[in-house]
């Protein structure tokens, strides 16, 4: 203790080290593994050599294209749909929420109660082609008897959707929930319109949120593979599908190794664009 | 009132009589709204607990057959591999709740209350597994361990778990150290407190919030993982693996069952947390005149 308390600069390393150590390990350590993985050749059997195979990438993008560029719209629709069904929700608890304000949250973030596997096949479930709600509907003979929403693109989005909703909801509330009702109750005073307050006032100002809740959606919904997997068919193969499925099943590690390092720079870079974007928006108004 | 007052000075503005029928309909409208985005969230819950009564021979649980309480009675004696991977699942969850929320925390404390070199990269390695998709982080986990010829069991899928709930935990501390008020802490090593009372008696017990709030997240996002422990588990099976593996060929309603119980274990966990901050809440705000 004496030496500690000679030595005071040391404290905040000790306190760093053990977790810093980890993420070096754990994070860093396998993306460099994942690196020189993705330039070896060879199989599982007759073992792997490192032959800087640059190329690999290029062909794997070349080769995966359909599935990158599926698995990017996908996440920019849900991250447009989580926005849009989830800010008006947010806003509605931030401003008008009252003494339910907690309860509401507490809705909000009940779906984590529950597994996310057993909701994604819970929504398999309720989409059935002859289901409780379809099948009720074609009985009805509201819906055509050959129409179907599992294995459709729409399936796959909407589960997506479904299932990031809080994690957009969340920060957006927090964002709305730190702006001073003065402002607003300013710009009326100012002879806005409640739609000019909104779009002048409470819009910008919840902006921080609205960045941190796109990245928390876009991020996990570019790579998700389970929701393809239950809910899609092939023609709904997102890029996690094939990564998970080279991994997991075909052993090609080289292979799977590469397209999941260009799924992370990909998402890397359009993070960054992105911050750009909209830090040049903001300088802009 | 504010509306009122804002309206008055305004001299095109249109009489507060107008206002009827339209304006309260408009009002409706956001909060019918978000009841609906609720039931929308809750289906599948409902769904799922529902069907947890449904009176279905073996793992065909598609069509309502009849109410019956079989499946609750025989929930852990029907699957003994799903006993197992629910508690493998509460292992996993529990030891990596543990050493994520004391790494994290220690690594918050340097992060808000020490000056030190390497600020910026160090934001960075935590930043980045956040950023990252969980299929990277799995991927990544799964080439190492192959790499180094390490033999994927419980131990690798702590390992990982612990990986990333670190980050989670750091900047959901940081956020709450930051906000700390260290006169405080002055105030009690003025008043004859070492460093180590003040430590105990001022610092943990305001601090002890955001570490429960931290572990608390860990903890949820540990016994739900899916993405990271398939790629690090090996043989192994968790709650999550044991329920996909089953989807393949039908989810029996004793996973219903089981979901409903963890999704009830949760609501009250939360509901006697809420109680217990609420009630320190008020035993704090006259006690700061008290001491």
């Amino acid at each position: 203790m004496g030496w500690l308390r000679r030595h005071r600069s040391i404290i905040p390393y000790l306190f760093l080290l053990p977790g810093g150590l980890w993420l070096i390990v754990f994070f860093v350590l396998p993306l460099l593994t994942t690196l020189s993985v993705s330039l070896q050749e060879g199989s599982l059997g007759s073992g792997y050599r490192l032959t800087f195979n640059f190329a690999i990438f290029p062909e794997s993008i070349m080769r995966w294209n359909e599935q990158f560029v599926r698995s990017l719209q996908y996440g920019l629709i849900v991250t447009i749909l989580t926005m849009l069904i989830g800010y008006p929700m947010a806003y509605t608890i931030a401003f008008r929420g009252g003494r339910y304000k907690s309860a509401l949250l507490l809705l909000v973030i009940m779906p984590f109660f529950t597994s996310f596997i057993i909701r994604t096949i819970s929504w398999k479930f309720i989409l059935a082609d002859e289901g409780f709600v379809l099948g009720t509907l074609k009985d009805w003979g509201v819906l055509d008897p050959s129409f179907r929403l599992l294995a459709t693109p729409m399936a796959v989005i909407s589960g997506i959707t479904y299932n990031f909703l809080p994690f957009v909801v969340l920060p957006l509330y927090v964002a709305l929930e730190r702006i001073d009702p003065k402002l607003i109750e300013a710009a009326n005073d100012l002879y806005a319109t409640r739609r000019q307050a909104f779009l002048k006032v409470t819009l910008p100002l919840s902006m921080p949120g609205v960045f941190a809740a796109s990245l928390l959606s876009f991020i996990p919904a570019v790579g998700d593979y389970l929701n393809a997997e239950l809910l899609g068919s092939r023609q709904t193969t997102m890029i996690g599908n094939v990564i998970q499925r080279l991994f997991l099943v075909n052993n090609d590690y080289p292979q799977a190794s590469a397209l999941s390092l260009v799924l992370m720079v990909g998402i890397l870079v359009s993070i960054f664009i992105y911050m750009r974007v909209l830090r040049g928006q903001e300088l802009g108004t | 009132m504010t509306s009122a007052a804002t309206t008055a000075p305004r001299s095109d503005a249109p009489p507060v009589r107008r206002a009827s029928l339209a304006t309260t309909l408009g009002r409706l409208i956001l909060p019918v709204y978000t009841g609906l985005v609720v039931l929308y969230m809750l289906l599948p819950i409902l769904v799922m607990a529902a069907f947890g009564f449904n009176d279905t021979e073996g793992r065909f649980n598609f069509v309502w057959h009849g109410f019956t309480l079989e499946n609750w009675l025989n929930v852990f004696s029907r699957y003994p591999a799903l006993n197992e991977a629910l508690i493998n699942s509460l292992i996993v969850a529990t030891v990596s709740t543990v050493l994520a929320t004391t790494l994290g925390v220690l690594m918050g404390l340097a992060l808000t209350r020490y000056e030190f070199r390497g600020r910026g990269p160090l934001n960075l390695l935590i930043f980045l597994p956040i950023a990252t998709p969980e299929i990277v982080l799995g991927a990544s986990l799964l080439a190492l361990f192959v790499s180094a010829e390490i033999s994927r069991n419980l131990t690798t899928i702590i390992i990982a778990h612990i990986m990333f709930n670190l980050s989670y935990v750091v900047v959901t501390v940081r956020a709450r150290f930051a906000a700390f008020d260290r006169s405080l802490e002055e105030a009690a090593m003025d008043l004859g407190a070492d460093e180590w009372t003040t430590f105990r008696k001022v610092t943990f017990p305001l601090i002890f919030p955001g570490i429960m709030a931290a572990a608390l997240l860990a903890f949820a996002l540990s016994i739900d993982d899916f993405v990271i422990t398939q790629f690090t588990s090996g043989q192994t099976s968790t709650f999550p693996l044991w329920v996909y593996g089953a989807s393949r060929i039908g989810v029996p309603p004793q996973v219903n069952v089981m979901g409903t119980i963890i999704f009830l274990i949760a609501l009250v966990g939360m509901g006697l947390w809420v109680l217990v901050q609420r009630r320190d809440r008020l035993r704090s705000a006259p006690g700061a005149t008290d001491r």
